[in-house]
């Protein structure tokens, strides 16, 4: 298990290369990484989106692991890897990256679901974005919600 | 106590942090929300819609009956939208 939140990008080949790296155990990796979507129909010298997160730095990480302590109690994973940015990011930054690593796909896959449902839900980041001089607090999502319900209802928040 | 505000939160409010000393009789979460809504401007308006408003009491998600004390770090933040 291991979490950064940073403001740096990530390498997401070196990330893969260190969470295998002197181990043979491993039969699959189920790697997401989120990407920060331009908002606004590229109109022609329109600026792009921009996007400021804001997160709670100590509970941000203590949740980071706590979902993937719980990933790890519902799933025989070998290894998990979670980063998530913060600060300002562009359209097309890379934002969020999480890999499960287990003996076979099944575990891995549904581990990196599970990983990233809960992390949306549940760990204190907030998205301000911006976009032709108008910024503006990303409102929470509904579906969302539904996603990280399908693993357990959430009855803590 | 320490009080914190993220987000839009901490903007209508105005600060990201803040000591408050509430009374004795503010034994729980819902009460420090009625506390410092008591506060007036900027607080009266800050919390609404008082019920979409996430609370950590320190750094863990609480209800709205969970015990706050002297010491303990308060923080109070819209939906969460990372990822």
């Amino acid at each position: 298990m291991s979490v950064s939140v940073q403001e740096a990008d990530f390498d997401i080949g070196a990330e893969i290369a260190a969470i295998t790296a002197g181990r043979t155990d491993i039969g699959g990796l189920a790697v997401f990484a989120g990407l920060v979507r331009d908002l606004v129909a590229a109109a022609p010298g329109a600026a792009p989106t921009e996007l400021t997160l804001e997160h709670y730095p100590g509970m941000t990480e203590r949740m980071i692991e706590e979902i993937e302590a719980e990933a790890h109690a519902r799933w025989p994973l070998l290894a998990t890897r979670v980063v998530h940015r913060h600060g300002r990011l562009r359209a097309g930054d890379r934002i969020v990256l999480v890999i499960a690593a287990s003996a076979h796909r099944a575990a891995a896959f549904d581990a990196c679901q599970f990983l990233m449902d809960w992390l949306k839900t549940r760990a204190p980041f907030w998205k301000l974005e911006a976009s032709g001089g108008a910024a503006r607090w990303v409102a929470a999502r509904a579906s969302d919600d539904d996603a990280a319900a399908r693993w357990q209802p959430s009855d803590d928040l | 106590m320490r009080v914190r505000y993220f987000a839009w939160l901490k903007q209508r409010v105005g600060v990201a942090e803040e000591m408050v000393a509430p009374p004795a009789t503010v034994v729980d979460v819902a009460g420090l929300m009625a506390w410092l809504k008591g506060r007036g401007a900027p607080y009266d308006t800050a919390f609404e819609p008082d019920e979409v408003i996430r609370v950590a009491v320190n750094q863990v998600y609480a209800r709205r009956d969970a015990p706050v004390r002297p010491g303990d770090e308060v923080a109070f933040f819209p939906p969460v939208t990372g990822g």
